[in-house]
């Protein structure tokens, strides 16, 4: 035993951990030779490919068209499968997808559609009217089917295909948003095999049978999403051969990896933060998209929870029942602090429901009916009211007791909190107390009324039915127990008038005036107060990508587009860039600092067997 | 040289080597069945913990699930039949344990998969992570633990404890993020050597998947040994100081043994036990993963997961993964105290 031990030259803990290091040091230079520090571009270079790698963070939730519900995978279902229709990238209007025309019936309850006759799907097969009414039909009988686009459907009474290029679908009553039916429609063939379509996520046999722009080539869960470029697809194939989509969960690592070159494009979740954008403005090789967004940024009020049945319930503050109440509030509202100060400047300051990308539904209220920043009118509306302040100063309710608003806000949106700040200062003065109440998940409190003020916040369609649609009425719960697709519980008859007028109005210019009246409408009962337009903020490489297309064209967005647009278009930067020469000294250095730190080990080991010996000696 | 040992040394030895072997026999099978036994009850506590418990969260699961979308009333109730929600709490639960106990632990509310599936999808990755940075911050930690403590006062040693006391003080979180900014996109005249975040490219087959996995491996891998390393060195630091001062290794130096060697064979099995408590506590932690490392770096593994589930909340994914993270606590413990006897008899007793 101890003639074996006296004749080690390392004891054994030194000998592991020497193992241990000298394992890590050679397999990571080794490493940096094939692989540093570029992957995609590598490899670009090793098989001619031409990688366009999106930075994204939001999980896949399913690659079913059925299921599917988040941002990231519709945008992924928009790359695979062609729509009846899509919005036309300079202006938004509906243009030809699937369809290539489309037309009413003279008693607006009969719509046909032409199905264009040169799409395939992937495997060859020729894409047919028989497969739209498919799709349609099964989500109007299947309720697994139903889970994600469950909506479109609704109001669908018949759904058929005469001929392969007739598709006639039949309704209810009138819906004027028959040219934005946002559904992707699947081949028959292939998806009639589907036994439970509640389960069925389409994502263990690659590749994925599509006829849009991009085939489903691979996914693994948070890791990555592979399309290969649709080479026969019927409006030319896109440039590049393959689109990735990399997670990166953290913001800050994704803008680290668009500097590195590891990626070509980041959008962050859902902008770059202002300090990011800045710092990435300077930088070599990219460019910082600052578009104006399709988002609005909110403040809403509980007006007072109900069901359709009539039932309240929730625990709204009752004194935002009262108009001049919620009129105070935002006129002690500064919008334009709210601008500069926390979105620094990248946000537009908010009017009405519908941002100014979408010309024709945007509207703003004129001088008189504006709600313009003004704690004192707002200190007098209040005392109007009937809410003086009391000897402390603090505003009292009709039960005497001082007020403080219950404020639901997001806990992962830091823009929440800085806003909820602001209006501590800025109510606090008018005597109003506020509590930020923020959540992870603050659907709950919210379904369920508990809450009297809420940051609400929605991204907006060309087609704004549907977000014109949740202050509906129709949109309340049936019952407390149940769930509406209310916003917030506003119900208001000549809201819901004009609502009706405008889904039945087949003019586009009608129909714009009518919409515009709702959201006059919605602006006076001021139970949404409109503060801010975030922009979409986001970056690309330029080494990587030459051009891409932004909706709109002029100054618009590149990420989480109504179409496949920007990845369609983009067209690939003649030259890797700089991070090819990046990769190059990488590999020189890993493998000098690996050599170095191995001779180190070495040069210790040696010292060890040395003093070793001289105690054996 | 072991011939010079002196009979009492060797009388010891032998007593400790025959002594426990005597007592095991007796005590040991008691002992073990008793820690098997609290360990069941353990798992089934948090079987029973994990149902109730993430039914106090407030709200309708069905609710949240849909929350945005209009959803007729006929799909609620098709969605509560399907994940069970419309039957009895006592239904569910005994449900729950039922299918639990046959490792079903329901299907995902978001991802509408198999729990089980979403686990074992993510499992793999977090023990590769976890697991590599455990062997390797472990090995560290003993390794520099035993030297500092043997020559405790000296520069060496407190250069090793000051570096480790600073590291274990560094969030996970800012470290990671500082490699990745010098070592994977590289600052001044050092380029970048490592990816940025993920566990592959994708795309790569047979040996060029493995090295490029092990080269996704090595930032986070780096992050979490920098971090944890520094606590196993201060316990086996400690440990050893206490049995420092011990008669037997003066008597081990007075028959002449190598210093190495004292403190290899005598001082470090008998100062290992703290050591062995934080070590089996680590493993357990390892399933658990590090959230915060596996988010800097993007790393697909449990922690991600466990986060994603929380946040809807996917009630089965929680539950499922929640038994999961406590069951590897209770095995680590269970295996932990299993272990002590063999080093320590006095345990068994």
């Amino acid at each position: 035993m101890g003639t074996n031990d006296q004749n080690r030259s390392l004891p054994h803990g030194l000998r592991l951990v020497a193992l241990a290091g000298a394992a890590a040091l050679t397999l990571t230079a080794g490493l940096a030779t094939p692989l540093d520090p570029a992957p995609q571009q590598a490899r670009a270079a090793d098989d001619g490919k031409k990688v366009l790698t999106v930075a994204v963070a939001q999980s896949v939730d399913s690659l079913s068209p059925f299921l599917a519900v988040r941002l990231l995978s519709t945008s992924i279902h928009r790359l695979m499968y062609e729509y009846l229709t899509n919005y036309d990238p300079k202006d938004n209007h509906a243009i030809a997808g699937l369809a290539t025309k489309w037309e009413p019936s003279p008693d607006k309850l009969t719509w046909t559609y032409t199905i264009r006759s040169n799409s395939k799907w992937s495997d060859g097969q020729q894409a047919t009217a028989e497969d739209a009414a498919w799709t349609f039909n099964k989500m109007m009988t299947d309720t697994g089917a139903a889970t994600a686009n469950g909506s479109y459907v609704g109001n669908f009474r018949k759904v058929t295909a005469p001929s392969p290029t007739k598709l006639v679908i039949e309704l209810k009553k009138p819906q004027a948003t028959m040219a934005a039916l946002d559904v992707p429609i699947v081949p028959k063939h292939v998806w009639e095999k589907v036994s439970d379509f509640s389960e069925f996520n389409n994502d263990k046999s690659f590749p994925v049978v599509g006829n849009g722009p991009f085939v489903l080539s691979g996914y693994k869960a948070d890791s990555y999403v592979r399309l290969k470029a649709n080479k026969s697809f019927w409006r030319g194939s896109p440039k590049f051969d393959e689109l990735v989509f990399r997670y990166y969960k953290d913001q800050d690592a994704a803008v680290s990896a668009l500097r590195k070159g590891e990626v070509s494009f980041v959008a962050g979740s859902p902008s770059l933060t202002p300090a990011q954008a800045e710092s990435l403005k300077g930088a070599d090789d990219i460019q910082v998209n600052d578009a104006p967004g399709r988002r609005f940024y909110a403040l809403a009020t509980n007006p007072g929870a109900k069901a359709k049945n009539g039932e309240k319930f929730g625990d709204g503050h009752p004194s935002l029942l009262d108009q001049r109440v919620r009129n105070a509030l935002f006129r002690a509202v500064d919008r334009e602090a709210i601008i500069d100060k926390v979105f620094r400047g990248h946000a537009v300051e908010g009017e009405g429901y519908i941002p100014p990308r979408f010309q024709d539904y945007f509207w703003k209220p004129s001088a008189s009916q504006k709600l313009a920043y003004d704690p004192a009118e707002a200190a007098r509306l209040l005392d109007r009211a009937g809410y003086r302040k009391n000897g402390d100063g603090k505003r009292v309710g009709k039960d005497g007791k001082p007020i403080t608003y219950r404020v639901l806000c997001h806990a992962t949106d830091p823009n929440d909190k800085a806003v909820g700040k602001y209006l501590q200062e800025w109510w606090g003065e008018l005597g109003i107390g506020v509590r930020l109440n923020c959540l992870d998940n603050v659907t709950d409190p919210w379904l369920a009324g508990k809450y009297d003020l809420a940051f609400d916040g929605w991204s907006v369609n060309p087609d704004p039915d549907f977000v014109l649609s949740i202050h509906t009425c129709g949109a309340l719960p049936a019952t407390p127990e149940e769930t509406g697709a209310t916003d917030n519980f506003i119900c208001d008859k000549k809201y819901d008038d004009l609502y009706a007028r405008q889904l039945t109005e087949y003019d586009p210019a009608k129909r714009a005036d009518i919409v515009k009246q709702m959201e006059s409408r919605l602006y006076d009962l001021g139970y949404m107060n409109v503060m801010a337009y975030p922009n979409a903020v986001e970056a690309f490489r330029t080494d990587q990508i030459k051009s891409i297309t932004t909706m709109p064209a002029k100054a618009g967005n590149i990420y989480g587009q109504d179409g496949y647009w920007s990845w369609w278009s983009a067209v690939p930067a003649d030259s890797g860039g700089s991070s090819d020469n990046a990769s190059s000294t990488g590999v020189v250095v890993g493998i000098v600092a690996g050599v170095v730190i191995l001779g180190g080990l070495g040069a210790f080991a040696a010292m060890r067997r040395r003093a070793t010996a001289e105690e054996r000696e | 040289m072991t011939a010079d040992a002196t009979p009492a040394l060797v009388e010891d030895e032998q007593r400790t080597a025959a002594g426990p072997r005597v007592r095991r026999s007796s005590a040991y099978p008691r002992y073990l069945a008793g820690k098997v036994a609290g360990a069941a009850v353990s798992l089934l506590a948090v079987l029973v913990t994990s149902f109730f418990l993430f039914r106090l969260i407030p709200g309708d699961p069905v609710k949240t699930m849909t929350g945005g979308r209009q959803v007729s009333a006929e799909q609620l109730a098709a969605y509560r039949e399907e994940f069970g929600l419309d039957l009895p709490l006592w239904r569910q639960f005994t449900d729950y344990c039922g299918k639990a106990l046959t490792g079903d632990f329901g299907t995902s509310y978001q991802f509408r998969a198999p729990v089980v599936d979403k686990i074992t999808e993510a499992l793999p990755n977090t023990l590769l992570l976890t697991g590599t940075a455990f062997v390797l911050y472990t090995a560290l930690g003993i390794f520099l633990g035993t030297r500092s403590a043997w020559r405790h006062g000296k520069l060496g040693d407190r250069v090793n404890t000051g570096l480790a006391l600073t590291l274990y003080s560094i969030p996970s979180f800012w470290l990671g993020l500082l490699l990745i900014i010098v070592l994977s996109v590289g600052i001044g005249p050092l380029p970048g050597m490592f990816p940025t975040g993920g566990m592959e490219s994708g795309g790569e087959e047979g040996f060029a998947y493995v090295l490029d996995v092990a080269h996704h491996l090595v930032l986070p891998v780096v992050t979490l040994v920098a971090v944890e390393y520094g606590q196993t060195l201060l316990v086996t630091r400690s440990a050893l100081l206490d049995e420092m001062g011990s008669d037997y290794l003066t008597t081990a130096r007075a028959k002449g043994l190598r210093d190495d060697l004292v403190r290899r064979r005598h001082a470090v099995p008998n100062a290992l036990l703290p050591t062995v408590t934080l070590i089996f506590i680590n493993l357990g932690r390892t399933v658990a993963g590090v959230i915060l490392v596996e988010t800097v770096f993007s790393w697909p593994g449990l922690g991600g997961l466990f986060y994603q589930a929380l946040s809807v909340p996917d009630l089965p994914l929680v539950q499922g993964l929640f038994f999961v993270f406590a069951a590897a606590v209770i095995l680590m413990n269970t295996l932990a105290d299993l272990v002590y006897p063999l080093l320590d008899p006095r345990v068994a007793r």
